[in-house]
């Protein structure tokens, strides 16, 4: 009796665990697509975006997703600091996501990442920014649909800069000088982050210089680079920067907290500096790093790309005509109600009353005007080249001839192997 | 002496209980039980371990970028790319000056905390703890609670207030690597997280020495304090050393979080995992590359504790009397 007893105990112990584990991994599918399962029929599509630092965007593009009736749309937002790591390595994997936000970048397109989308855009192409455009194509095809076109320049107090009595700077030397005066006490002169990762691309367009030129090949590494970041080791030095702050430079907080009289961010900071600043503030593009320079404003932003592995591959470029291409209160929902970003549809951008007036409409003249796009053959590991740059010979005292031999040896292998 | 009795009584009771039962099937079989007590740990050895070991020695052999099943074979090019490589070299260096600190220094700081807490009379049991909870926190909140509050780099950060009384000015601790005030917050955050519990087992070990030592010192002349502990506490507490040491460089040569979070996107300061994360699982996303670096270190890892166990006998038996 109690030998059967048991036998049984064991057995039906075993069943129950069975049962629970079972139970537990098909709750965890459940809870996986965030939506109640019942709810909607067809396909399941999973998103990726890096976490915008504004209120509200997480919800908005939940609430897009939620709007689409042909396909259960997901949202993983990543929160992490590196959302490039992320992305790669998750692209890698069985749980990559089918569609995914991120810049244009060659090698995704050479290793077969992102698919084409040159049919879902050409009947609108006309109204995109053709800048916009050319930065996602490769050889004839399209690879991805901008969202939103970020320009990044200097953002300044203007009381302070009345007070210690400094023009707004357009050389790279009065900018220096701009931030020894704006020092005092409590107030650093000037934050450009803490790596100075954001101010690369500018400083180097501002030397009359590119990353790459028109035939893919090294164009970053001239004299007028060179006096540029011995001009930035000396401002490194100097004690007028911002350094070690509790927030990156894409967040307006080092400025709108006083921290920093001038901050480099980006157009999307504008609504938050407008509430914490009032109008006691303005905006100016990258200075001149040598006379001969010219100002530079970095239009970055983010496009959609749909993965090519996935395994809705056509389901998610119809999600992406569907939200991207032919929703535009979305779109422009997506611009201009949290942070402010340049729509790259033409269109929208001429009715984005928002964008119209006082600094927006500056940050606006400073893109048309001084704007660099991205380039697509610049590529992750070409960027990361150029900030060991800058992490040698402007935080560390290294050569900076020698760190950019450093980075035409990593940048001419990445090229070899995109464009051989 | 005492094992042998245990084992004499110990062996006749599974005889005894398998003459009792007539078949004895697969449950009484040794080998399928040793398979059964062992295989999930084999298999999750395998996939866990083995299986990504081969996997990687594979890709090294290949170009593998953005891609984790490559088709083009380049031989040894990986190898002479990440032995040329003078960041990965650098990585060596930094491990190798890391370790030659923080070693020594965790282990003196764990033993002078347990003798302090030894010779407690009251609230010992209180200050154990609060030495021992830090090596409940995790690497990355430690991280972060050094890098946003007490070290940040503004006015307001602790070190800078503390700084400030004195008239001192702000100090950049992990932006500006000249000079290299980073290893003080990497080196101070490590030896907050590993001390304690390093303490206790040198609490443990200082239980374990007889009084009747330490009395026959006194009798013999010993002047309590430097000398007894020179000659009676340390040459006792010998093998703990031996096996702390032993844990320390593992823990050195498994250094990220901290460096990881601490110190990101710099060129310095970086041991060899952090260089290898960044170069495979990173923005490079070069696994061929991050392969073959995976396996040099590996080999120096293997020879170096070879050598170790070499010179300092570890594992040998004679070590622990």
């Amino acid at each position: 009796m109690s030998a059967m007893n048991s036998n049984w105990d064991r057995r039906s112990i075993f069943r129950a665990a069975a049962g629970l584990a079972a139970a537990g991994a098909l709750s965890a599918c459940g809870s996986n697509t965030g939506r109640p399962s019942g709810g909607g029929s067809g396909k399941q599509l999973t998103q990726m975006f890096h976490a915008y630092g504004e209120q509200g965007t997480e919800q908005a593009i939940k609430r897009y997703a939620k709007a689409y009736k042909d396909a259960n749309v997901t949202t993983q937002w990543i929160t992490s600091a590196d959302f490039e790591s992320k992305l790669f390595s998750a692209l890698l994997t069985d749980n990559a996501p089918d569609l995914f936000e991120f810049h244009p970048q060659i090698q995704m397109i050479k290793s077969g990442q992102v698919a084409d989308l040159t049919d879902i855009i050409d009947p609108v192409k006309d109204d995109f920014n053709p800048a916009d455009i050319k930065s996602h194509t490769v050889d004839g095809k399209i690879y991805g649909v901008r969202m939103i076109d970020d320009p990044q320049f200097f953002f300044y107090r203007k009381s302070m800069l009345e007070k210690a009595k400094v023009d707004v700077p357009t050389t790279l030397d009065e900018l220096a000088e701009a931030a020894e005066k704006l020092t005092t006490g409590k107030v650093k002169g000037l934050y450009m982050g803490n790596d100075l990762h954001s101010v690369i691309n500018p400083m180097i367009w501002s030397a009359g210089a590119d990353t790459l030129n028109e035939k893919n090949e090294i164009a970053y590494h001239t004299p007028g680079v060179i006096e540029g970041i011995k001009k930035m080791r000396k401002l490194f030095t100097s004690g007028n920067l911002l350094l070690g702050a509790p927030t990156e430079s894409w967040d307006p907080s080092s400025l709108n907290q006083g921290l920093c009289a001038i901050q480099f961010c980006g157009m999307w900071a504008m609504p938050q500096i407008q509430d914490a600043l009032g109008d006691d503030w303005g905006v100016f593009p990258f200075p001149k790093t040598i006379d001969s320079g010219k100002q530079s404003v970095y239009n970055g932003g983010w496009s959609m790309f749909v993965n090519a592995k996935g395994k809705n591959v056509e389901a998610a470029k119809e999600y992406v005509k569907w939200l991207w291409i032919d929703q535009k209160e979305y779109q422009e929902d997506w611009a201009t109600s949290y942070g402010f970003h340049i729509p790259p549809r033409t269109s929208l951008a001429q009715s984005a009353t928002k964008l119209k007036s006082g600094n927006a409409a500056e940050g606006v003249k400073l893109f048309t005007e001084f704007g660099h796009f991205d380039n697509i053959g610049w590529t992750q590991a070409m960027i990361t080249a150029l900030e060991d740059v800058f992490a040698n010979a402007v935080r560390k005292d290294m050569d900076p001839e020698k760190a950019l031999d450093k980075a035409d040896a990593a940048v001419n292998r990445e090229l070899k192997k995109l464009f051989g | 002496m005492s094992t042998t009795t245990t084992r004499d009584l110990a062996r006749p009771a599974p005889a005894k209980a398998s003459s009792a039962k007539p078949r004895r099937g697969l449950r009484g079989s040794p080998t399928f039980n040793f398979w059964l007590f062992t295989g999930p740990f084999l298999i999750g050895l395998a996939i866990f371990v083995y299986a990504p070991i081969l996997w990687s020695l594979w890709l090294s052999f290949f170009e593998a970028r953005f891609t984790v099943t490559p088709d083009k074979f380049v031989g040894f090019e990986n190898y002479k790319y990440m032995l040329t490589n003078e960041d990965f070299v650098g990585s060596l260096v930094t491990f190798t000056v890391f370790a030659a600190f923080i070693v020594p220094t965790t282990w003196a700081l764990s033993l002078g905390l347990a003798l302090l807490v030894n010779r407690l009379r009251f609230m010992r049991a209180f200050f154990r703890s609060v030495f021992f909870l830090p090596t409940a926190v995790s690497y990355v909140a430690a991280a972060l609670i050094w890098k946003m509050s007490i070290f940040s780099g503004v006015r307001f950060g602790l070190m800078n207030t503390v700084l400030g009384w004195f008239g001192i000015d702000n100090i950049a601790w992990l932006i500006d690597p000249n000079p290299p005030w980073y290893w003080l917050v990497i080196v101070t955050a490590r030896l907050w997280l590993q001390s304690g519990f390093y303490m206790i087992l040198f609490i443990a070990a200082l239980q374990n020495i007889p009084d009747e030592l330490y009395e026959a010192a006194a009798i013999d002349g010993a002047k309590p304090g430097w000398q007894t502990f020179r000659h009676i506490t340390l040459p006792q507490l010998r093998a703990t050393s031996t096996a702390v040491i032993l844990l320390l460089l593992v823990a050195a040569y498994q250094a990220f979080d901290e460096f990881f979070n601490l110190l990101s996107k710099t060129t310095w300061g970086r041991p060899p995992l952090v260089e290898l994360y960044y170069k495979a699982l990173g923005e490079s996303q070069d696994y061929g590359a991050g392969s073959a670096g995976a396996l040099i270190l590996t080999v120096l890892i293997c020879a170096v504790t070879l050598l170790q166990g070499k010179i300092m006998g570890f594992g040998r038996g004679d070590e622990s009397k």
